[in-house]
């Protein structure tokens, strides 16, 4: 018999049903009597002052009903993060890039309020605009922010150990530069909301988010509304990967515009302005040097990033200190030094996306460390076994590895790929290559200073005993933390799946920080096994008073009770339980006394019985600046393998096998873990391969559309071999952690070393079109 | 100034007033409240709006609503049958196929129409056919999956 009932199955997704059949709700589904719908004016320029903004000919158009500006909004600061709030609603003395919102419009329809829209006259005197992240570091730059002199957003300066000390004592020391773009999340649900603001000052907001937390507290911030008052639902959700992490324009826009005419305000954003408001992946520049001893131990990493930020800081600052700390393993290394710049450039501000500011300085890292075996005559493999990580290891920047299945994962891709078969011995155009990474199971701290808890969740049983609600503020965004929630309540209730409902994504359910940081499975799981402990306990002490059975011998499994593993005299409470419910088709039955009678029989005893559970991570980490970023309960990790074949006259690459295996401590639901391990090795493939935002000369987008932005389709992706590691984890509820993340950290670098191993041409830029790589092997061959 | 258009939907007669330059997928969303059919782009680049017109899968927010005049259109609220889950959907919950879901009824549609003219198509076949339409969750594999098993289960059904 398997330790376990429900959990570590392929139970289908409770949300299965209802998005086969287009009965989920998304928020642009959602319609109320009376709704208006809202528009956004966005700044056509780069940079520049404003000088005056006419509303009164929008006003006057037939079937608009409000029109905010900073004037109607006011001008509060917010952003993510309280140490920098850098953005206001709409842009007040100055435009920083072309997409800035500038007013917002609600009217009778869209038609209308677009045309109101194009009716506003701003006058601006524009001023020169910054797009490089290089130049715009440069004495004599455009200016983006007063605060921030030479555009520097924030700087991270950190070292661990002596970094001099032990280059110096290195036999080998091999450098690496390495450059990605700035990626669009391409989440295929543009983002949209519906606003209610009540008559009693209550504000409800229906929206596409993956964090109802933040957003319940921006918008209560900007909006100056008691955060009692504003009440954030969320949806079924399209996809998030981290730019729908925070509190949009859009979202203070439509409570704003509610406000301000008393009716529904409903605003979607087109394509187009996803790309704009975008707060996905940055830009990063990496600057690296790894010196090793002869036998190819790792001695010490030097890192230097640059961040293009874009306008603002969105989640720039936890992205700046990420490029540093999650390079701290899964490797030991004696010493590192770090050195991060976010820099202000004239275009959209860039934030979170999956894999969070680790994906670009993991890949520069990952193919130093080829770089390095190839040098020392190793195999790339050999290399990294040599210098790994296990459990209970800490990293040089203080990163607890309370369980790391690192090494498995190795020897898992070795073997699924047959590595050892092909490394080496494959034709010129033919390659493979292997990377490893790691990524928290939820960040150690909120993004906002406090002591809140990360997850509560209530667990309520109905009447009857025979069903578990679980209410949680955590939000199902796609990953599956629905499924997953009512796996663990079943498990540890000791009920059947089907016996569990899940209603989530609603701040006046329970507190949840939310869909980021690879941190549900861990956190609220953790609340939602503490709550169902509670009424599994509160359910025996029952039991035990009526039965006289002690306590401790009463155990739940599979629906059923038992007492010291029999099935025990319950004959009253049955009894009692089919008098009560004559009639109904479905009285209990068999030899053992069903969950059902037992939580009916506690009903009884003390009314509606609830469970709450809570979590939050013990004090983590460094004392060092900085040190709360990369913190984490748990660590989970990943490596693969990649085949290419690369066509050595057009330079046309095609991605032939990829070997996935990702420890994530204990897999809750498998199907649930491979969805994600091969999501996120799609989403890698195609910021290694396609995905670049391209911006012409005055900072527009040239590609704002799902065509010309490249991501990939059902052609580009291989079948990807995926196997699970499990370690265990101590801190995790069951043993689980992370999966959604952690399993991008190695795809770029695989590929890139898969890449090299074809052609012997080393690309340290992305992304790896046909014409760069042609490029850089003729270049090599006219070199010799 | 309206037009009358009227078409058969999800099998039932149906007659509208609608404005030349409506797209079919805001006559569905908006006038028949048929939102499982998702708007992701407008431009026909993500698939989200695939409907099966006349047997064929087309991108609904390129189809004007007037074009579907005397047309046969099929959403993804018209494939279960009896409170049954299609034989294509039951697959997609089974395999995994589904994650944030908006892709989703798009997805099982550009399948539905595959299924109806070849069969038994080849792995090289689904991903050609429903390389259309976008999903930024999978990575695809669990979608393919899901059709190779539904079209073994609608072979099995038939006689």
């Amino acid at each position: 018999m398997s330790e376990f009932s429900v959990l570590n199955t392929r139970a289908p997704r409770l949300d299965g049903p209802a998005k086969a059949t287009g009965r989920a709700k998304y928020a642009d589904d959602l319609t109320m009597p009376g709704m208006l719908y809202g528009a956004i004016l966005h700044s056509p320029i780069a940079h520049g002052k404003i000088l005056h903004i006419d509303t009164s000919k929008a006003l006057k158009l037939k079937g608009v009903k409000a029109i905010a500006t900073a004037k109607e909004a006011g001008i509060v600061k917010y952003g993510v993060s309280p140490a920098r709030y850098d953005e206001t609603l709409y842009a007040y003395e100055k435009v920083r890039y072309v997409g800035d919102e500038i007013a917002a419009v609600a009217a009778v329809d869209y038609a209308t309020a677009l045309e109101a829209v194009n009716l506003i006259k701003v006058d601006y005197e524009e001023l020169p605009a910054v797009f490089d992240m290089f130049e715009a570091m440069k004495e004599g730059a455009p200016q983006l922010h007063a605060e921030f002199p030479g555009n520097l957003n924030a700087e991270v300066h950190q070292e661990f150990g002596d970094t001099d000390a032990a280059f110096a004592e290195s036999d080998l020391v091999v450098d690496h530069t390495f450059l990605n773009k700035r990626q669009d999340a391409a989440f295929i649900e543009p983002h949209s909301c519906l606003a209610v603001f009540d008559l009693d000052g209550r504000l409800t907001l229906y929206t596409s988010t993956q964090v109802p937390h933040y957003v319940m507290r921006t918008v209560a911030m900007v909006l100056r509304i008691p955060v009692g008052n504003v009440r954030v639902v969320k949806p079924y959700v399209g996809g998030g990967f981290g730019p729908k992490c925070e509190a949009t324009p859009l979202e203070m826009s439509a409570g704003l515009l509610s406000r301000m005419t008393g009716k529904p305000v409903k605003m979607t954003y087109t394509r187009e302005q996803v790309f704009l408001h975008s707060r996905a992946r940055h830009q990063f520049y990496a600057e690296m040097s790894l010196g090793v001893k002869k036998d190819g131990t790792m001695m010490a990493l030097k890192n230097k990033a640059v961040l293009d930020g874009g306008a603002y800081t969105s989640f720039g600052i936890a992205t700046v200190y990420y490029s540093g700390s999650l390079l701290g393993g899964p490797y030991k290394l004696k010493a590192m030094k770090y050195d991060g710049y976010r820099v202000y450039t004239n275009k959209p501000a860039c934030g979170a996306q999956r894999g969070h500011g680790g994906v670009a300085h993991r890949a520069a890292f990952e193919q130093l460390l080829d770089m390095t075996a190839e040098k020392l005559g190793l195999d790339p493999i050999e290399l990294r076994l040599k210098n790994i990580m296990q459990a209970g290891d800490i990293t040089v920047n203080e990163l607890d590895m309370s369980s790391l299945g690192m090494k498995e994962c190795i020897e898992a891709v070795r073997e699924g790929s047959e590595w050892d078969k092909k490394k080496g011995k494959l034709p010129k155009g033919k390659g493979i290559g292997m990377a490893c990474g790691f990524f928290v199971s939820g960040a150690g701290y909120p993004i906002y200073r406090s002591d809140t808890y990360h997850s509560t969740v209530v667990i309520k049983i109905s009447e009857d005993g025979g069903v578990a609600t679980v209410l949680t503020g955590s939000a199902e965004i796609g990953q599956g933390s629905d499924t997953t929630m009512a796996m663990i309540a079943a498990e540890t209730l000791g009920i059947p799946l089907e016996n569990v409902k899940v209603v989530s994504g609603d701040t006046d359910l329970s507190v949840d920080l939310g869909a980021y940081s690879s941190r549900q499975t861990l956190m609220t799981g953790h609340a939602t096994k503490e709550a169902a402990e509670q009424i599994r306990n509160k359910i025996a002490q029952f039991l035990s008073e009526e039965l006289g059975y002690p306590v401790e011998s009463i155990t739940f499994r599979d629906g059923k009770v038992f007492f010291d593993g029999q099935p025990g005299n319950f004959e009253k409470i049955r009894t009692q339980y089919i008098k009560e419910h004559r009639g109904w088709t479905d009285p209990p039955s068999g030899e053992y006394l069903t969950f059902r009678e037992a939580a009916r029989l506690a009903f009884l005893k003390a009314g509606t019985i609830v469970g709450t559970g809570k979590y939050k991570p013990p004090r983590l980490g460094g004392s060092y600046k900085g040190a709360a970023v990369g913190t984490s309960p748990a660590y989970g990790c990943s490596a693969q393998v990649v085949e290419v074949t690369v066509d050595m006259e057009t330079g046309e690459i095609t991605v032939d096998n990829m070997t996935d295996a990702h420890d994530c401590g204990l897999a809750v639901n498998r199907t649930l873990v491979e969805g994600q391990m091969q999501g996120s090795l799609s989403m890698g493939l195609g910021e290694c391969l396609f995905e670049e935002v391209k911006f012409d000369s005055r900072g527009r987008i040239l590609n704002p559309s799902l065509g010309e932005y490249r991501i990939p389709t059902a052609l580009d992706m291989p079948n990807v071999k995926s196997i699970i590691v499990e370690s265990r984890e101590p801190n995790g509820p069951y043993g689980a952690k992370e999966v959604g993340e952690g399993a991008i950290m190695p795809t770029i670098p695989a590929i890139l070393n898969a890449i090299y191993d074809a052609t012997g041409v080393r690309i340290n830029e992305l992304p790896v079109t046909s014409e760069r790589l042609y490029l850089a092997m003729k270049k090599a061959k006219e070199q010799g | 100034m309206k037009t009358i258009i009227s078409l058969m939907v999800n099998g039932e007669q149906v007659e509208a007033a609608v404005e030349p330059n409506k797209t079919l997928v805001q006559f569905l969303r908006e006038d028949l409240g048929l939102t499982g059919t998702k708007h992701g782009c407008g431009l026909g680049d993500c698939g989200a709006c695939t409907v099966i017109m006349d047997g064929k899968p087309v991108n609904s927010c390129l189809v004007l609503a007037v074009q579907a005049h005397g047309r046969e259109v099929l959403t993804i609220e018209g494939l279960a049958e009896n409170g049954k889950l299609h034989p294509i959907q039951q697959a997609f919950v089974d395999k995994g196929a589904i994650q944030c879901g908006f892709c989703t009824p798009g997805m099982i549609l550009s399948a539905k129409a595959l299924l109806a003219e070849n069969p038994q198509p080849t792995e090289q076949e689904i991903r050609t056919a429903i390389s259309g339409n976008l999903c930024r969750c999978t990575g695809y594999q669990k979608i393919v999956e899901a059709i190779q098993e539904a079209a073994k289960s609608i072979e099995g059904t038939e006689v």
